[in-house]
């Protein structure tokens, strides 16, 4: 059964972002001062597994092994 | 005694580093494309600077999950040198040889320029011909080399005296201003816990000949082939 799969990795708390601060500085530039501002890399998966919890422990072994880098990021997995 | 230099689709410092090992130090090299695998047991292993895999997901992320890293990583496990440059440094951290990983600078830009670095540890294959605190002068090539690991694990490095290079001033000093990319503690090169692997994010290979203007780099691949010749292969330290 094939199931759309939603993975976000993002940087672990407290960690340096430094696109994200450059973006931030380029927003206020243009006059959109914000307090906060994170990056995230979102990927669209659409695979065969026996049912959502299968196609989220797949997705899960994706970031382990290759999508996250477990030193600096943490991910979600969100299965349709 | 035989080296390798791996290639990988990307790879573009590996014939300056076989230019360095075969015709600088004079020692056995192969170059070896990283499909064909490593068809015989080498001495040492060095994987190149470049663009492996155009960096996609993240440097050396792809690279490193590639059949002859599995290879390497046994290579290295049973005692092999490893020696990892810029990219070659990223792959192995992905790869798991080195502990914490090296990702986008503090300032998000591609720095490309000489810097300083202080010689940390000289118990290691790749630097016992240093002097401990020697100051020398290499090349950085970079826009993810910012050495990232925990606290635990960065304390660990410091105890196991496993941080071979320091980005430092021209005087040795440990600054905020000599740290071009914002590493941990300034941290230029790691060694793995049996110390037969290093990481560095500086290129040697770029400053091995006085004509370069620095051959301060050449020391590493000289230190290499002094420990092999001692030792033997697959000892590690």
């Amino acid at each position: 059964m094939k199931h759309d799969v939603t993975i976000t990795i993002a940087l672990k708390e407290g960690m340096l972002d430094p696109e994200a601060r450059a973006i931030q500085h380029a927003l206020a530039n243009l006059g959109f001062p914000t307090e906060a501002l994170s990056t995230a890399r979102l990927f669209r998966i659409t695979l065969d597994a026996a049912d959502a919890t299968a196609a989220r422990e797949v997705a899960g072994q994706m970031c382990e092994r290759l999508l996250a880098n477990p030193v600096i990021h943490r991910y979600t997995i969100e299965v349709e | 005694m035989r080296f390798a230099v791996v290639q990988f689709g990307g790879s573009n410092c590996d014939r300056d580093t076989y230019h360095v090992l075969a015709d600088v130090c004079g020692v056995d090299t192969d170059l070896v494309w990283y499909k064909n695998g490593l068809s015989r047991s080498y001495d040492a292993v060095v994987l190149p600077g470049g663009f492996s895999y155009g960096d996609y997901l993240r440097a050396g992320a792809i690279a490193a999950r590639t059949p002859v890293m599995t290879e390497i990583v046994r290579h290295a496990n049973e005692g092999g040198l490893v020696l990892g440059i810029c990219n070659g440094a990223q792959i192995g951290s992905e790869a798991g040889l080195i502990p914490g990983t090296f990702t986008l600078n503090a300032y998000p830009k591609f720095i490309s320029q000489h810097v300083y670095l202080r010689v940390e540890s000289t118990a290691s294959p790749f630097t016992a011909l240093y002097r401990e605190g020697e100051v020398i002068r290499v090349p950085i090539a970079h826009k993810e080399g910012r050495y990232v690991a925990t606290d635990d694990v960065v304390a660990r490095l410091n105890r196991e005296g496993r941080v071979a290079f320091r980005f430092c001033d021209e005087h040795g000093n440990l600054t905020a201003e000599s740290n071009p990319n914002g590493s941990a503690e300034n941290i230029a090169g790691v060694l793995s816990e049996g110390r037969n692997v290093l990481a560095m994010m500086p290129h040697p290979e770029r400053a091995s000949e006085p004509v370069l203007g620095s051959d301060d780099g050449v020391k590493i691949f000289n230190s290499m082939i002094a420990y092999i010749e001692e030792y033997g292969r697959r000892r590690a330290i």
